[in-house]
């Protein structure tokens, strides 16, 4: 029973940074962009925040520091696909070759240091309860921030007057401009919002997981993310539960390792990205539903002809 | 304040000057960068832009790099003007190495001339076949190309690390993970002797001028273009979309596969688990700075592989970090995306205030 | 008529790169009067309208309304002041509810609004349900979504544009009722339109745009509607000559026609059967969104049908063949939207005669294209259609509407299509160049071939068609010939299904 937590313990570890960037990614999309850089602002994010940690020792100022480190790269975007209009596939793809770049030129002089542990709850007598205690009570505090920026994003976009706008400009954003909502505005907001949660998931990396900083860390985890956005078919709580599937295969391939199961590491290590495609055919398949489900002006230029 | 006001035509203009203006750009923001990182900008951009050219041998290292760049970025080109987004081509490229150079092993130590034609064509339908998942799961089931070739390049060079680790590694090499040398009839002809220039350039600078054509003046090409440019019209006038993702993917991978195995067979001469070298990804702003046409990418290919081997010096002359080459490759692509903006609109400045 | 005006427009002024869209233009509406602005397409209306709300800015030029200085700089500024519009193509957002659409084209509300629009919408005599997804509406039904939007804000001055090109005609008399009854209330109305007949039947004063440019204003229940059309066109246009041609044996048949729609909120086509024979032009009439879309993609062949069966040329199965073949076998076809979809914007005209020449006019040899003979055939199209452009090597979005339009269907009617299908041949077109189109259509089916027009324009159909059906939810009405159907009767076709099928707007 004792293992069972442990996986479950293991499973959120690995499924957190991927609720990040996918919560993100799902409000950007939201608005109707399409922004291929999660992994280039997760990348940003995870060495803005160790840096910030090594240098304050501070962890809230540390994560805040990651938010900044993705949503003013996210920016770039904005301004690029925004104000510039470029192309969003393009720019995506630009956005994680410049965020590679500039965060192993920036990480340099950080290879080899630790960000040591990262503060958990702890409440007396409820952590302590056996079995359940530290899964529930125990785990450390962005795993708690996780969860309620994921109920958050739901309550947004649902229940206020501010989600119902981005949600019209995910969906018709020529109408939206006629009725008088400024499109850019909006999106620069959510692509910025997108940013700063991919930020955080690169910095539960640096931070908390494993916790040093590594070039290219991400290792598609970003991608990863898009891919989950669409499983979710756009909404926040299907998202959560995806990542958590996602997080769950991860662990498999490092417990089959620990159960003895003889074949090579990498073979294990493809699963993840296996499942990604595998879970993407099966969610795509249906071409009418998928379009259905999709914010209808993704991926679309907005021109304001004014 | 500016707004932007469409053109009713693309400026041809821009259109072969907002290279340019990038490449101005990056040389501005990397010089700044360099200043940042304390480095006089000015020797630092020579030793990566001049430098390389005034060596004979920097110059026949020039076509190395620019062979495998060159050669993915024309298959990429074609499918990018058809909204085919492969950008798993660093995959590709692998499966291409491994499946030709598996051939020299497999017939090692023999060979004759027939070997490289067979490692090349063997390679070339490697990275073909890679290609063939992405365009068979996004014709059959709808999934995005984008996102099936990039995980399918992370388990390619997962595949790479098991067979070299394995059925690939040299029986007499202390269990490096490392294949054993080819053999001589595996290796590519040199182009230019005594260097590591072999004729896989001109089976790139080829490769450019047949997709040209194609584009130009073949119905393929046509039918590519208008895909790219409005679907449905292509729709309406009965171009079959699926062929389309198929003929791009399939050439796209198997020009990165074919550059794979030119790499292996070149330059390095076994298959080793750094085979992978960006490549693949590179060659995508090679792709759209030479703005998506064959020609132009025999040039930005050119330009690109300048910063590997002027990244690489500058990295020993002045003990740059290695990220430095990334970064200017970066600024380059996001550059070009900004000032691109003037080829389909006219910029009009506006003083503020006005009741505009 | 109150004697000061409600808004005052003095020289409003807007250029585009090329074109100067408004031209100085004056006027004034009045207060509780319904202004008419007239003109065709292009003389500058939609611009015009977009400044006055507040979605562009002109270039010089003042507004006042009721006294006050009126610079709007977002459409939210014209709401404040009391101006709310109706947009000709509807600024709702389909996937969003009706409530949520009525909510987001209101400034400031936070409260739910469900029994407000409930309340307005009995009081003037419909019915809607707040919850139900805007997708799933009517043309109609969403008009009447877009004016309680409005109505809920209080407004001074309501602008609409073109409000009346997608209603059936008995749908317009509900609307008309509407309108007077908030004119009754004292608001003002700025009703765009270019056609004449209504605005005589319903507007105090008209202002006739012409170029960009006020050329005239007036009392329309004073004038002929003729008189109002040399106002708005600056001449007149003869109608378009019939002859008299016999008619032959049928060329185009669909027997059946089913067609599961693939477009979220689509339409399935239901068992569509008519014939067109050689020398006839077979109109369809039928609000936007009742399977015109997927009518016109199932003939082109751009989505399979079920049965080969259900398309004949000629006699034969085409149904099972895509576009290129029945180009091959002598079909040609213009769909509604000019760019992207019947032309590539980008693409010049010589390259886009390669869309749907390759076949006809054997365009490509061995799989190569012929250039030569590409930019030989633009250039019959444009010198034979009398196409406005600095030559074929120009971009096709480069060129106006109507010389696009004009453009697209040469290169078809050039083709000598047995069966040529047309959708919305002059939607969007100045009336010179709707004229042309009009008069090569009657001339290609002279020369034995079936033409099929479908269109949401009635008075384009009953001018040149020689039978017409209407086409409803997807279902096609049997065919009338032209001489004996009344417009009376097509309303209620258009009208009859949407109504079936819709009970939670059942109109009045």
């Amino acid at each position: 029973m004792d293992l069972l937590a442990n996986i479950l313990i293991g499973v959120i570890v690995a499924s957190t940074p991927l609720v990040f960037a996918a919560i993100g990614e799902l409000v950007a999309e939201k608005s109707g962009v399409l922004n291929l850089g999660v992994e280039g602002m997760m990348i940003m994010g995870a060495i803005a925040g160790f840096a910030a940690l090594i240098s304050t020792g501070n962890h809230p100022l540390a994560l805040v520091a990651a938010m900044a480190g993705g949503a003013v790269t996210a920016l770039l975007f904005a301004i690029l696909t925004q104000t510039l209009l470029a192309n969003q596939v393009a720019s995506g793809l630009a956005l994680t070759m410049f965020g590679f770049g500039i965060s192993a030129l920036w990480g340099q002089g950080y290879s080899g240091q630790s960000a040591g542990p990262f503060p958990r709850l702890n409440i007396p007598g409820l952590t302590d309860i056996p079995l359940i205690g530290k899964l529930i009570f125990g785990e450390d505090y962005m795993v708690y921030i996780s969860l309620a920026v994921v109920a958050a994003v739901w309550w947004f976009l649902n229940r206020t007057r501010g989600g119902l706008v981005l949600r019209a400009v995910g969906e018709n954003h020529d109408a939206a401009h006629a009725i008088g909502f400024s499109v850019v505005g909006i999106r620069t907001l959510a692509l910025m919002f997108g940013g700063a949660m991919a930020g955080l998931g690169g910095a539960y990396l640096s931070l908390v997981q494993t916790p040093l900083w590594a070039e290219n860390m991400t290792s598609g985890r970003g991608w990863i993310a898009l891919a989950l956005v669409v499983f979710s078919a756009w909404k926040p709580w299907r998202c959560l539960a995806g990542a958590y599937i996602f997080g769950g295969v991860t662990i498999l391939q490092l417990h089959a390792q620990a159960l003895g199961v003889s074949i090579p590491a990498q073979y294990m290590s493809m699963l993840p990205y296996l499942a990604t495609i595998v879970v993407l055919v099966i969610i795509s398949r249906d071409k009418v539903q998928l379009q259905f489900n999709a914010p209808a002006s993704l991926g679309k230029v907005f021109y304001a002809a004014s | 304040m500016f707004r932007l006001e469409p053109r009713k035509e693309l400026s041809r203009k821009m259109f072969y000057l907002t290279p340019l203006l990038a490449l101005a750009l990056t040389l501005v923001a990397g010089g700044i960068m360099f200043i940042a990182l304390g480095k006089d900008p000015f020797t630092a951009l020579y030793t990566i832009f001049i430098g390389p050219l005034t060596t004979f041998r920097g110059f026949a290292e020039l076509l190395v790099k620019a062979t495998p760049l060159i050669l993915i970025a024309v298959g990429l080109a074609l499918g990018f003007r058809a909204n085919v987004w492969n950008i798993g081509a660093e995959g590709q490229y692998v499966i291409g190495a491994l499946a030709g150079g598996s051939v020299a092993l497999a017939a090692y130590p023999g060979g004759g001339y027939w070997l490289l034609p067979l490692m090349c064509v063997v390679g070339a339908a490697g990275g073909a076949a890679w290609a063939a998942i992405p365009a068979l799961l996004k014709t059959r089931f709808n999934a995005n190309e984008i996102l099936v070739s990039l995980m399918l390049t992370y388990v390619a060079i997962l595949l790479l690390s098991v067979l070299v680790d394995g059925p690939l590694r040299d029986p007499e090499g202390l269990n490096f993970p490392e294949s054993r040398l080819f053999q001589n009839a595996a290796r590519m002809p040199a182009l230019i002797p005594h260097t590591r220039a072999h004729i896989g350039f001109i089976a790139a600078i080829l490769a450019a001028l047949l997709a040209q054509l194609a584009l130009a003046r073949h119905v393929i090409g046509y039918q590519i273009r208008v895909i790219g440019a409005a679907p449905a019209a292509a729709r309406f006038a009965g171009f079959s979309e699926t062929r389309i993702v198929w003929t791009c993917l399939l050439v796209s991978g198997a020009l990165a596969g074919l550059a794979g195995l030119f790499e292996a067979a070149g330059p390095v001469g076994q298959i080793v688990p750094q085979l992978p070298n960006n490549y693949g990804f590179t060659a995508i702003i090679v792709a759209f700075l030479g703005r998506l046409h064959p020609l132009g990418i025999i040039a930005s290919g050119l330009l690109m592989a300048l910063t590997y081997i002027g990244g690489d010096a500058a990295q020993v002359a002045l003990g740059l970090p290695s990220a430095v080459k990334s970064v200017f490759q970066g600024f380059l692509l996001f550059f070009l995306l900004a000032v691109d903006v003037l080829v389909t609109y006219r910029i009009r400045w506006m003083r503020r205030g006005m009741v505009l | 008529m109150a004697d000061a005006p409600l808004l005052d427009i003095q020289g409003l002024t807007r250029t585009f790169p090329g074109v100067i869209a408004n031209d100085k233009v004056s006027f004034s509406v009045g207060k509780g009067e319904i202004h008419a602005l007239l003109g065709e397409n292009g003389a500058g209306k939609s611009t015009l309208v977009k400044m006055i709300y507040g979605v562009m800015r002109p270039d010089s030029g003042t507004m006042t309304l009721d006294g006050e200085m009126y610079t709007p700089h977002k459409p939210s500024d014209a709401r404040a002041r009391g101006i709310g519009m109706v947009f000709q193509h509807f600024t709702l957002f389909e996937g969003l509810s009706v409530a949520d659409n009525v909510a987001l084209g209101m400034t400031g509300t936070g409260r739910n609004l469900t029994k407000d629009i409930v309340a307005l919408a009995a009081a003037y005599g419909f019915t809607v349900d707040p919850h139900r997804l805007v997708g799933t509406l009517s043309v109609g039904e969403r008009q009447r979504v877009e004016i309680i939007r409005v109505l809920l804000q209080k407004p001074r001055l309501i602008i609409m544009d073109e409000p009346t090109s997608v209603l059936t005609p008995q749908e317009v008399d509900v609307l008309f009722r509407t309108l007077r009854r908030i004119k009754s209330e004292g608001v003002s109305i700025l009703y765009i339109s270019h056609k004449l007949e209504e605005i005589r039947a319903l507007c105090d004063r008209a202002t006739i745009l012409r170029a960009g440019k006020v050329v005239a204003s007036c009392d329309p229940r004073q004038e002929t509607a003729k008189g109002l059309a040399e106002m708005m066109i600056g001449g007149l246009l003869k109608p378009p000559e019939r002859a008299k041609t016999a008619v032959g044996q049928v060329r185009l048949l669909l027997d059946g026609l089913q067609l599961k729609s693939d477009r979220p909120f689509g339409i399935d086509l239901k068992d569509v059967s008519l014939a067109v024979c050689a020398g006839e032009i077979f109109g369809i009439a039928g609000v936007a969104g009742n399977g015109q879309i997927e009518l016109m993609e199932a003939l082109i062949g751009e989505t399979p049908i079920a049965s080969p069966e259900q398309i004949k040329l000629d006699g034969h199965p085409v149904g099972g063949f895509g576009p290129q073949q029945r180009r091959q076998r002598g079909m040609s076809f213009v769909p509604e939207e000019r760019l992207g979809h019947a032309a590539v914007p980008s693409m010049s005209l010589s390259d886009n005669t390669l869309l749907s020449g390759i076949e006809r006019k054997q365009l490509a040899r061995g799989g190569f294209l012929n250039l030569d003979a590409a930019t030989a055939f633009a250039g019959e199209v444009v010198e034979r259609f009398g196409v406005k452009t600095a030559g074929v090597a120009k971009a096709a979005g480069s060129l106006s509407g109507g010389n696009l339009q004009k453009f697209v269907v040469g290169r078809e009617v050039l083709q000598a299509p047995k069966v040529l299908v047309v959708s919305q041949p002059t939607w969007g077109v100045d009336a010179g160049a709707a004229a042309a189109i009009h008069q090569s259509l009657i001339d290609l089916a002279a020369a034995g071939s079936a033409v099929l027009v479908i269109s949401q324009d009635l008075d384009e159909l009953l001018a040149i068609s020689t039978q017409i059906a209407v086409i409803a939810n997807g279902q096609l009405s049997s065919a009338r010939p032209a001489g004996e159907i009344t417009v009376e009767e097509i309303g209620r076709s258009m009208g009859g299904a949407a109504q079936a099928n819709a009970p939670a707007l059942a109109g009045v």
